[in-house]
């Protein structure tokens, strides 16, 4: 079964390829505000249902349901506040990026139906600070909607709706994109996760009021929805992963590409392989293993590649679809260099508020660089398990966890995948004398 | 170098203006500076203390946290080659050796004519254009070591068509009185009126 062409199936990108898109006159042209229009002659809480019916699964890793986190805002507790989560910085994740540069109108009209079916009086759009062009992409549409009434006092006229947006950019940090540590960052301090409970901003977030915290493909979906109704939305894709998912595939593709495609029926195979897709292995190269959901996930083989991209089938497999990041490595990649790649980047990541964090993953680095250096022991890779171990216990899947975030057990990921799939590929990697070497390194084992 | 001067300034109030809490401000304004200095001034942070009413102490602490936030004057042009996974399977580390040589220094140096700045940073979400690079947050795709061979001579030319180092978007949010709604502080507030509209059955009790 061959998936449908891209272009019938595109929500959230269908202006990727218009020229003006992301210009107020293109957005207009092109059904933009329609959304926001019909929200306006809802009740809020029918437009809170319409995401409800939609089923709508939050897009920035975690997964969880957009209407069921919406509902989680304590009554009578004012104000309340949305902020928008465009700090995308998972290794291969590349779609938010996109679609603030491409489309910003769609994303402040997204806002602007979750601010009017929450009550949400402001909204922060917070932007990583290293995407300087999606920062100034928003800006001038932001500039352009106050001026025709869109945004700011009196939404299209309305009396009694009033809604402010304020662009906020990042300074470099990728544990800001964890929600707590975002409104951490938002307030001017240091991005460091909150200690939970309570487990959703929604009850208590920026300055301590509910706060909504959303992903910026999550609320790009919103006028769609509003616009359609949230059951032709839950039509499309899967029972449970409904509407469409915008994924980036990279590495050792042929084409590699962002791409949005049904969610929960198209299966990887199709997104690795289908040349509408990725296209495939570069010639004459075989799969060897691939990430299917951002870094922070455990990895996938050969014969996972049959599984839909649908969130309890990957969930239920070993692994996430966490934020639309498939990275595909073929028969030349040096998987301890690969896993020493993505190890690295947790380590250098990390807020350092929780030892086994902190600790855990410059403990891990270490040890795959002088495995990488040819000064392994032999005992490294059982130790490598039980760091691992120590910061995520068990080593199982959904992780458990001895610290404030997923952060740290995201580092176990990659090593408990590649050490388990390819331990030959780290023997090769010791001294041949590392076995009669049995000094204690005074690091417990 | 300096605290902020008058244009700065002008600018830093009206980005103040769009928080309830002037704290929120921190890291736009230490940006501001950054655009002004090239670099986070001392001088400049102790200024912006003053302005969102915390102490210089707590606008070092945030400012230290964040890696886009130079507190040492850094080259005109920080050329950041990304290291993500996507990138490393694509000739990343090669493409690093390559800035190396050519440059003469590690990643966190800065050439002797002060123009260059080299970083090896994570991820910068450019995934299907391993290798790449950014110029002061500017993407370079798919980049050949011919290709930074020419982007390092333009840059000493000062003919890459990019910014010095600290500005970011070219364009600002700006508001103009009459449309902006407000800040909402987070105490003392009601319900929002648009809430009361069209009440209907099926709400969620929110």
């Amino acid at each position: 079964m061959s998936a449908p062409a891209p272009s019938d199936l595109r929500i959230i990108t269908s202006r990727f390829d218009v020229e003006d898109g992301h210009t107020l006159a293109g957005y207009e042209r092109t059904g933009g505000y329609a959304g926001l229009r019909r929200a306006l002659e809802m009740a809020p809480a029918d437009v809170h249902g319409e995401v409800r019916t939609a089923s709508l699964l939050g897009r920035g890793g975690a997964g969880f349901p957009a209407g069921v986190k919406w509902g989680f805002c304590p009554p009578g507790v004012w104000p309340r506040y949305l902020v928008v989560n465009g700090d995308e910085s998972e290794p291969g994740t590349y779609k938010d990026r996109l679609l603030m540069e491409r489309d910003p109108h769609q994303l402040i009209e997204g806002c602007l139906i979750a601010c009017y079916a929450l009550g949400l009086s402001q909204c922060f759009l917070y932007v990583r600070g290293e995407m300087a062009h999606a920062q100034e992409r928003l800006a001038a549409a932001l500039n352009e909607a106050y001026e025709a009434g869109y945004v700011g006092a009196n939404v299209l006229g309305a009396e009694d709706f009033s809604v402010d947006i304020t662009l906020h950019w990042g300074a470099g940090a990728y544990i800001v994109g964890e929600e707590t540590a975002l409104i951490e960052s938002l307030e001017g301090d240091r991005g460091m996760p909150r200690l939970k409970p309570p487990y959703f901003p929604a009850s208590i977030g920026l300055y301590g009021k509910p706060t909504i915290v959303n992903n910026v493909e999550t609320l790009a979906n919103l006028p769609w929805i509003v616009s359609n109704g949230g059951d032709a939305f839950a039509a499309m894709g899967s029972d449970s992963s409904t509407g469409t998912r915008v994924f980036a595939v990279s590495g050792h593709v042929a084409t590699p590409g962002v791409f949005e495609v049904p969610f929960g029926t198209t299966t990887f195979r199709e997104i690795i392989f289908d040349p509408q897709y990725a296209g495939g292995m570069r010639p004459g190269r075989t799969l060897k293993t691939f990430i299917p959901g951002g870094a922070s996930a455990p990895w996938f083989f050969e014969e996972h590649l049959d599984l839909p991209l649908e969130k309890t089938t990957v969930d239920q497999a070993g692994s996430m679809l966490g934020s639309g990041a498939i990275v595909v490595m073929d028969d030349t990649t040096d998987v301890v260099k690969a896993c020493h790649n993505v190890v690295r980047f947790f380590a250098r990541e990390s807020c350092g508020k929780c030892t086994p964090c902190r600790e855990g993953t410059s403990w891990l680095e270490k040890i795959l660089g002088r495995i990488l250096a040819g000064q392994g022991r032999p005992q490294d890779l059982d130790l490598l398990m039980d760091v691992c171990d120590n910061i995520s216990p068990g080593i199982n899947w959904p992780p458990r966890q001895t610290t404030i975030c997923p952060l740290g057990p995201s580092a176990v990921s990659p090593i408990a995948s590649a050490l388990e799939r390819f331990r030959d590929e780290f023997e090769a990697y010791l001294p041949a004398t590392a076995v009669a070497v049995t000094t204690s390194s005074g690091v417990a084992s | 170098m300096a605290r902020l001067n008058s244009n700065s300034l002008a600018i830093a109030q009206e980005i103040i203006g769009r928080y309830p809490v002037p704290r929120s401000a921190l890291i736009p304004l230490l940006h501001l500076a950054q655009e002004q200095d090239g670099y986070v001034a001392e001088d400049a942070m102790a200024h912006i203390a003053e302005l969102v009413e915390v102490t210089p102490a707590e606008v070092m602490g945030t400012c230290s946290f964040y890696e886009m936030l130079k507190r040492e004057p850094v080259g005109d042009y920080m050329v950041n080659i990304c290291n993500g996974i996507s990138c490393h399977l694509l000739g990343a580390s090669a493409l690093i050796h390559h800035a190396e040589d050519t440059l003469g220094v590690k990643p966190g140096g800065t050439t002797d004519d002060g123009k260059i700045t080299l970083e090896a940073v994570e991820c910068i979400a450019a995934c299907t254009e391993a290798p790449c690079l950014q110029v002061n947050y500017r993407y370079r795709n798919q980049v050949t070591t011919e290709d930074f061979d020419q982007l390092v001579a333009d840059l000493r030319a000062d003919a890459a068509g990019v910014a010095p180092h600290g500005q970011l978007a070219k364009v600002r949010q700006h508001v103009s009185e009459d449309r902006w709604a407000g800040v909402s502080p987070p105490h003392g507030q009601g319900e929002p009126a648009w809430m009361a509209r069209n009440p209907s059955d099926n709400g969620d009790g929110s």
